[in-house]
C-alpha cells in the first residue's frame, strides 16, 4: 500500500478525532500543571469503579504524573470518583462507544491535544504495564532510555491472566492487586504474524484462543499492543492501541535475528465482574467486531482457562526467560 | 611521591546531580572546575554555582556551546584544565570526568593509585590503523576528511559531505609527526603531559587540524598524549560500557553490586534518576579494599549478553519484539528434535519404545488431520498448546516453534506422514528441511503398511495409496533439495526391513549418545506376512508402488526373519 494512502488514512483518523472531540465535555481538568516532560496515561473507562482504585496505584508508582480519562456514560460512580483525584483531568461523553471506534477517535483528539511531545501510555483499566527492571526502574528511567536511544514507540504483548477454576468463582476486591487471584497464564500458545500494511506485528493465542476460539482461530483477538509513544500530533492510533500511522511507529520488533527490548501488558480480564460485564456489553453490542468476543465470554463465562501447563505469575524476570518479553539491550 | 587530583568536569544536565558529585570531589580534597555547557540557561547556571558557592576548590571555567562530535568539546576540556594548572598549581593529575559520571570508590583511594604508577598517563588511546570500535564506518577518514557539519543535526548534509569528498578523493595532510590515536575522552593526565599539551608552540597549527576532524574530543588529547606522555596506559579508569550502537550502557539502581564489586574508580554514564546509587557512593565510607585493582571484566560480561541478545537475539524465539525474517533467525527452532515418517508404521508401539529407551519426549503424530497427538494425548500441551486441529493449522511453524521452545532442556520427537496436515505447499516440513535442528529419518512407502493391514475396499485402498505416494514423492523432492539444513536419513521399505537394527542404533545414538546400554532390544515388527501380495495387488489395479523399493512378491519376505534377532 503506498504511503500516500496511508497518509491520507492518518489525516482521516485525525479529522474524525477533530470532530469527535465535540462529544468530550471536560468535567475536571488539571492540565494546566502538566509539565513539557510529563509523563500521561490516557484511559477510556466505564463503569469500573471497583478497579480505579488499584489501577491508579499501580501506575502512580511507576511513575505516571497525570492521568486523562475519557469516561464513557458510567453510572456506577467512577466519574466522581476520578474527578476527587489530584492528578487526573476527566472529559465525558454519553455518545457511543462503538462509534467512536472503541474510544480511540476521543483519544486520538486528546492525544493530539496534550500528549505532543511526551511520552504517554494508553492502556485500559484491566491493563497493567510492565516492562523490564520495572520493579527496579521507574517509567521515566525506561522513557530516558527509549529517548537516548532514539527509540519511539515500545511494543508489548497482551498477556491473559486467569485463575485457577471457574472465572465467576473468583473475585477481586476493591484495591487489591487483580494477579494475586488472577495468577496464570499461558507461557508460548502465541502466534505472530506481519501485517504487511500496516508493518505491525499480528500477535494471537494464549487462553482466549484455546478456550474460546478453538474452530475459528482467525477470530481469536489481537495481543499485540503498543501502549508507551513518544507522540507526536501527527501521530495516530489506528486500531485500539494495535497499531499506529505512521506505520514506522509500528517497528517495535526486530527483524534480522536480534530482539528490541519490549514489555508485556497484564490483561486483568478474567475476574468476578466478567460475567456481568459480558452480559452488559452483550446489550449494548457495543464492543468490537459486533462483540463477537464478548458473545464468546459470554456463552462461556463458566469456563475455567486453567490447565496443568499453565504457569504462575511470579516476576518480570519470568516472563523474560519464557520470552513473552525482552530486555533488548537495556541491561 | 603524592598525587594530588583535579577534576575537569563537563556538564550539561542533569545539574542537581553534578554538584553533588563536585561536592564529593571537593570534600574530598581535589579541587574541581567545572565546565558547563552554554547552552544551559542562565538560571540552571546559577543555582548550580550557588549550590557549590561553599567550595572555595570548585571553579567555573569559560563556557562553550558544546555540539556532540564538533571541536567545541575539546576547547571547553583545554579551557577548563588550563583554569585548573593555573589555579591548583599542587595539582599532579587531571581527571576528565562528565556530570553523569560518579566515584565509586574514595577519591584517596584513587590518588594513592595514581602515586603507585608515578608519571604514568592513564588514556585509551588506540592506533586508527587498528581499531575495529568505531561506528558508523569513519576511522580513519575522521582524520582524512573534513567535517564542517554536526553530525546529529545535519545527518544528511554530514552523509553527502563524507560521500561527496570521497569522490573527489579528498585526503587531509596530517600535521608533521603526528600519530593519529584515537579512545575514550574520559581520561587520566599527568600535570606534565597536560602542560606541554597545553603549553606547546605548535598548539594553534594542531588546533587548526583538529578542528575539521570528526569527533576530536576522542582524538585530540589521544594523540598528542602520544607526543609528550613519558609513559601511557592505554586504557580508561572510567568504566563505561557502550552498546552496539556506540550509544553508553547507563548505569541504575539494580547495578549497585555490580559497580560495587567491579573495583573501578568512576562509572558513567549514571542515571540522573538512580537515588539508591548516588546516596551509597557518595556517602564517605571505610574502603572494602583500599588496594584493589579495578575489574571491569564482570561488568563487561554482564553487558556483552546483552548485547548478543538484541544483535542475536534468542534461537528459535518468535515474539513481540523478535519475528525475523526468513533465513535470519540465527536458528530458526530453539532444541534439536527428531521426526520419524514411517516408523510408527513397520513396528508395534514405535512411541512407547522410544519413550521407554531413550530420555525424551515422543508424540505420535503432531500434525495429524483430526488432531494434535501429543504424548500421552492430552488435550493441552506445554506451554498451552492446544491439540486442536485448526488452531495448529492456523500457524503450524507456530505450532512447531512454540512446542519446541516452550520444552527447552527436554528433547522432542514425533512422527510424521503424508497423510499429516504440513501446511500449503509443505511448508511446515521446508522449515524442518531447512532447520538445523531438526533430525529427520524417513522410511519411505511404509504408509502403505497401515493400509494393507485395514484391509478394505481394494479401489478406495488404491486410490488412497497413490495419493500418499504422490505427497510423499514432493516430501522427498524437499528432503532432497540443495537447501537442506536437517539431518535427512531415507530408506525404502524394503531396504529398512533387510535390517532394521542398524538404522535404529544410528538414529538412537543422535538422540541419546550416551544410553547406548539401554539400547537392549529393538522393538517388534508389525506382521507383513502377505505385504508383497498386497502390493502386487495395487500394481495389477494400475497403480505402481515404487516407494517401498523392491519387495518382494514372495509371501515370506526375508526381512521377517529379523523379528527373531
Amino acid at each position: 500500500m503506498s504511503s500516500y494512502r496511508l497518509r491520507w488514512m492518518r489525516k482521516r483518523w485525525k479529522f474524525r478525532a477533530f470532530l469527535k472531540r465535540r462529544e468530550l465535555r471536560p468535567v475536571i481538568l488539571r492540565t494546566g500543571a502538566l509539565r513539557p516532560d510529563s509523563l500521561l496515561l490516557f484511559c477510556t473507562l466505564r463503569n469500573e469503579r471497583a478497579r480505579l482504585p488499584y489501577f491508579l496505584q499501580y501506575y502512580r508508582a511507576l511513575g505516571v504524573e497525570h492521568f486523562l480519562f475519557v469516561d464513557n456514560a458510567s453510572d456506577d460512580g467512577s466519574r466522581d470518583y476520578l474527578a476527587e483525584q489530584p492528578d487526573t483531568s476527566l472529559w465525558s461523553t454519553n455518545a457511543s462507544y462503538r462509534d467512536s471506534r472503541f474510544g480511540m477517535d476521543w483519544i486520538n483528539g486528546l492525544l493530539a491535544r496534550y500528549g505532543h511531545g511526551r511520552w504517554v501510555l494508553v492502556v485500559d483499566v484491566d491493563e497493567f504495564f510492565i516492562y523490564p527492571f520495572h520493579d527496579t526502574r521507574p517509567l521515566r528511567a525506561l522513557t530516558d532510555w527509549l529517548e537516548a536511544s532514539g527509540i519511539r514507540s515500545f511494543g508489548t504483548l497482551l498477556l491473559d491472566m486467569y485463575p485457577k477454576g471457574p472465572v465467576s468463582e473468583h473475585p477481586c476486591i476493591e484495591g487489591q492487586n487483580p494477579f494475586e487471584v488472577a495468577k496464570w497464564f499461558d507461557s508460548a500458545s502465541y502466534t505472530v504474524s506481519r501485517n504487511p500494511k500496516l508493518k505491525n506485528l499480528w500477535l494471537q493465542g494464549g487462553p482466549r484462543a484455546r478456550v474460546f476460539f478453538a474452530d475459528r482461530p482467525q477470530d481469536a483477538p489481537a495481543l499485540n499492543k503498543i501502549p508507551l509513544v513518544k507522540w507526536h500530533r501527527d501521530y495516530a492510533y489506528v486500531s485500539s492501541t494495535h497499531m499506529l500511522l505512521p506505520r514506522g511507529l509500528n517497528l517495535v520488533y526486530d527483524r534480522a535475528g536480534g530482539e528490541k527490548a519490549s514489555g508485556c501488558l497484564l490483561h486483568a480480564k478474567f475476574l468476578a465482574t466478567l460475567g456481568d460485564k459480558a452480559r452488559e456489553e452483550v446489550a449494548r453490542g457495543e464492543h468490537y467486531g459486533a462483540s463477537r468476543e464478548y458473545l464468546a465470554y459470554h456463552a462461556e463465562a463458566e469456563a475455567d482457562l486453567w490447565c496443568k501447563w499453565s504457569e504462575r505469575f511470579i516476576n518480570w524476570r519470568q516472563l523474560e526467560i519464557m520470552g513473552l518479553m525482552s530486555k533488548g539491550n537495556w541491561a | 611521591m603524592n598525587a594530588r587530583l583535579g577534576c575537569i568536569m563537563l556538564v550539561h544536565t542533569a545539574l542537581e546531580r553534578a554538584a553533588q558529585v563536585a561536592r564529593f570531589w571537593a570534600e574530598a580534597g581535589s579541587p574541581v572546575v567545572i565546565h558547563v555547557d552554554a547552552r544551559v540557561g542562565r538560571d540552571g547556571y546559577k543555582r548550580l554555582v550557588d549550590a557549590l558557592k561553599d567550595m572555595p576548590n570548585v571553579r567555573f571555567s569559560r563556557r562553550y556551546r558544546c555540539e556532540w562530535g564538533k571541536w567545541s568539546l575539546v576547547a571547553a576540556m583545554q579551557a577548563a584544565a588550563e583554569d585548573m594548572l593555573r589555579a591548583f598549581p599542587d595539582v599532579t593529575h587531571v581527571y576528565a570526568a562528565s556530570g553523569t559520571c560518579l566515584p565509586l570508590r574514595p577519591i584517596s583511594e584513587l590518588a594513592e593509585w595514581l602515586a603507585r604508577h608515578p608519571g604514568t598517563d592513564f588514556i585509551e588511546s588506540v592506533s586508527v590503523a587498528d581499531v575495529n570500535w568505531t561506528k558508523g564506518g569513519l576511522s580513519e577518514e575522521r582524520f582524512t576528511l573534513y567535517f564542517p557539519v554536526a553530525y546529529k543535526r545535519h545527518r544528511w548534509l554530514f552523509d553527502r559531505l563524507v560521500d561527496l569528498q570521497r569522490r573527489l578523493g579528498v585526503r587531509r595532510e596530517l600535521p608533521a609527526g603526528i600519530e593519529p590515536h584515537i579512545g575514550s575522552q574520559w581520561w587520566c593526565l599527568t600535570r606534565e603531559t597536560m602542560e606541554a599539551i597545553l603549553q606547546d608552540p605548535a598548539r594553534p597549527m594542531f588546533e587548526r587540524y583538529f578542528r575539521r576532524v570528526w569527533i576530536p574530543d576522542e582524538s585530540y588529547f589521544q594523540t598528542l598524549a602520544r607526543l609528550y606522555s613519558r609513559k601511557i596506559e592505554s586504557r580508561s579508569l572510567t568504566l563505561g560500557k557502550f552498546d552496539h550502537q556506540g550509544r553508553p550502557h547507563v548505569f541504575y539502581d539494580d547495578h549497585l553490586q555490580l559497580l560495587r564489586r567491579s573495583g573501578c574508580f568512576v562509572a558513567r554514564k549514571i542515571w540522573p534518576g538512580a537515588d539508591r546509587l548516588y546516596a551509597h557512593f557518595l556517602t564517605p565510607r571505610a574502603s572494602e579494599d583500599p588496594a584493589a585493582e579495578p575489574q571491569p571484566s564482570r561488568i563487561d560480561r554482564h553487558f556483552a549478553r546483552a548485547t548478543l541478545q538484541r544483535v542475536r537475539g534468542r534461537a528459535g524465539l518468535y515474539m513481540a519484539s523478535r519475528f525475523p525474517s526468513k533465513d535470519r533467525e540465527n536458528g530458526k527452532t530453539a532444541e534439536p528434535y527428531s521426526v520419524f515418517q514411517g516408523f510408527a508404521e513397520v513396528f508395534e508401539d514405535f512411541e512407547g519404545w522410544l519413550a521407554a529407551v531413550a530420555n525424551c519426549r515422543v508424540h505420535g503424530h503432531l500434525f495429524a488431520p483430526h488432531k494434535a497427538e501429543f504424548s500421552g494425548r492430552e488435550k493441552v500441551f506445554a506451554g498451552g498448546l492446544s491439540d486442536s486441529a485448526s488452531l495448529r493449522d492456523y500457524n503450524p511453524r507456530a505450532f512447531l516453534t512454540n512446542l519446541l521452545w516452550a520444552t527447552r532442556g527436554e528433547r522432542q520427537c514425533f512422527q510424521l506422514g503424508p497423510a499429516d496436515h504440513i501446511g500449503e505447499k509443505h511448508d511446515l516440513l521446508w522449515f524442518m528441511a531447512t532447520d538445523s535442528n531438526a533430525q529427520i529419518s524417513v522410511i519411505t512407502g511404509a504408509w502403505a503398511v497401515p493400509l494393507f493391514r485395514a484391509g478394505g475396499n481394494m479401489d478406495a485402498i488404491r486410490r488412497e495409496a497413490a495419493k500418499l505416494q504422490r505427497i510423499e514423492t514432493a516430501m522427498l523432492g524437499i528432503l532432497r533439495s540443495p537447501w537442506v539444513r536437517a539431518r535427512v536419513r531415507t530408506w525404502t521399505l524394503a531396504e529398512f526391513l533387510e535390517d532394521p537394527s542398524e538404522p535404529l542404533h544410528t538414529l538412537f545414538d543422535e538422540i541419546a549418545p550416551h544410553q547406548q546400554a539401554r539400547l537392549i532390544r529393538i522393538p517388534e515388527l508389525v506382521d507383513l506376512s502377505g505385504f508383497g501380495a498386497f502390493l502386487q495387488e495395487l500394481r495389477n489395479r494400475g497403480m505402481q508402488p515404487v516407494l517401498m523399493g523392491d519387495f518382494p512378491n514372495n509371501p515370506a519376505a526375508p526381512g521377517l526373519s529379523i523379528k527373531v534377532k
